[in-house]
């Protein structure tokens, strides 16, 4: 297991076992898709309050709870880049910013295009609404560091502790809903005790979630794959292997 | 399985970073708790009550919409609503669209000015809406429940 591991901690294993995996998470997340989308549009039943326009909520949420998943592989894999001084902890961190700032924007406007129509209100300055606007600036913050610096390994150095920096802000989003009064509600899936949703309507909202999951993990081995060409362009593996395949 | 470093400058490298959440962690912690009232979105009837709520400027008030308060004006748009958190209430006075969700029972936040009477002048008003998520025939039996409930209890 821990082999496995260790393995994954070199680029060129990591190419190799990204190039068998993609394909089948890109499979994966397809059919998941396809199966929660159906479910959320056609199976689960209207809201008795919001009627048709709560089905928002399988973009909205998965959406937004990726945004904070996201952030913590970020975080962790700086971290770790930090401390082991991993070369694939880099890759992965830098793969994961753009991918969990997409997930932030969507969040931030599937939330809007929600609240005109409930609350009466684009946007509100509530502590739920600005953290997660927080978040993403941290998103933009780490991708502009990142580019600003030229050298890849001080870049990597000052991503990483923005990174770890800003992991106050998940408890906060988090808990915001919580911890102050906002216009947001509370939270309705909750991991421990029962969840403010009819199961009907759970279901496909988990699948959305396998979903987004998926895709996450599909695009992040991608980006990674892509980087590790452009790093390791130099390096004799890469070189035997992109001449092998031209033969 | 060893999740802790052996090496020692990398023991030293995590010390460091743990040591640098707690900080951070701590210290906003300390502003948020510090700035509770400006990240609250509104005021409750029971704190204006108090007189915590500002007197000359704009805040926000939430809570619930009393039942059978609502009373609107058939030639205009004007209505008149309490909102309460069950204990105390304040009466507020709008002009305007209400949103979808605006209903008797339910959560609101409305904006606007506290009057000498103490009746809450609204410019804006907002609908909260809660955290659960159901059918309507759910929402139908749990209503039919409680009346059969509060029927036997004779209330």
């Amino acid at each position: 297991m821990w082999s496995f591991f260790h393995r994954l901690a070199s680029p060129k294993h990591f190419y190799l076992f990204a190039n068998r995996i993609i394909p089948w998470l890109g499979w994966s997340t397809l059919i998941t898709f396809i199966i929660g989308t159906y479910l959320g549009l056609f199976v689960a039943p209207t809201d008795y309050q919001q009627g048709e326009s709560y089905r928002i909520i399988y973009i909205h949420v998965p959406a937004a709870w990726m945004s904070m998943f996201v952030y913590m592989i970020m975080a962790i894999a700086g971290g770790i880049g930090l401390i082991w001084k991993m070369k694939m902890a880099d890759i992965i961190a830098s793969s994961a910013a753009p991918l969990g700032a997409a997930f932030t924007i969507l969040a931030l406007i599937t939330g809007s295009l929600w609240g005109k129509p409930m609350w009466g209100t684009w946007w509100i300055w509530d502590a739920r609404l600005t953290s997660e606007l927080i978040l993403l600036f941290l998103y933009l913050g780490f991708i502009a560091l990142q580019s600003a610096i030229e050298d890849r390994r001080t870049a990597a150095n000052a991503c990483a502790i923005l990174a770890l920096v800003g992991v106050v802000n998940i408890p906060i989003i988090h808990y915001s809903v919580e911890w102050w009064n906002t216009l947001h509600q509370g939270p309705t899936v909750t991991r421990f005790g029962k969840s403010a949703m009819a199961t009907s309507m759970l279901i496909p909202l988990l699948t959305m979630f396998l979903a987004f999951k998926l895709y996450f993990g599909t695009t992040l081995l991608m980006r990674a794959r892509v980087e590790i060409l452009e790093r390791e362009r130099d390096t004799t593996w890469m070189k035997k292997m992109i001449m092998g395949s031209d033969k | 399985m060893r999740l802790l470093p052996k090496h020692p400058k990398r023991r030293k490298r995590l010390a460091l970073i743990a040591l640098m959440i707690t900080g951070i962690g701590s210290a906003v912690a300390l502003a948020t708790i510090a700035l509770k009232q400006n990240i609250n979105l509104f005021y409750g009837p029971t704190q204006i009550l108090a007189g915590d709520a500002p007197k000359n400027h704009a805040f926000r008030i939430g809570g619930l919409v009393k039942k059978g308060s609502v009373k609107r004006n058939k030639d205009n748009l004007d209505i008149y609503f309490e909102v309460t958190d069950t204990v105390n209430k304040v009466p507020v006075i709008y002009t305007g669209i209400l949103p979808d969700l605006f209903r008797e029972g339910q959560g609101v936040v409305a904006q606007g000015k506290l009057r000498a009477d103490g009746v809450f002048i609204a410019d804006t008003v907002l609908a909260k809406h809660d955290e659960n998520y159901m059918p309507p025939e759910a929402a139908q039996a749990i209503s039919d429940a409680k009346k059969l409930q509060s029927t036997m209890t004779g209330n």
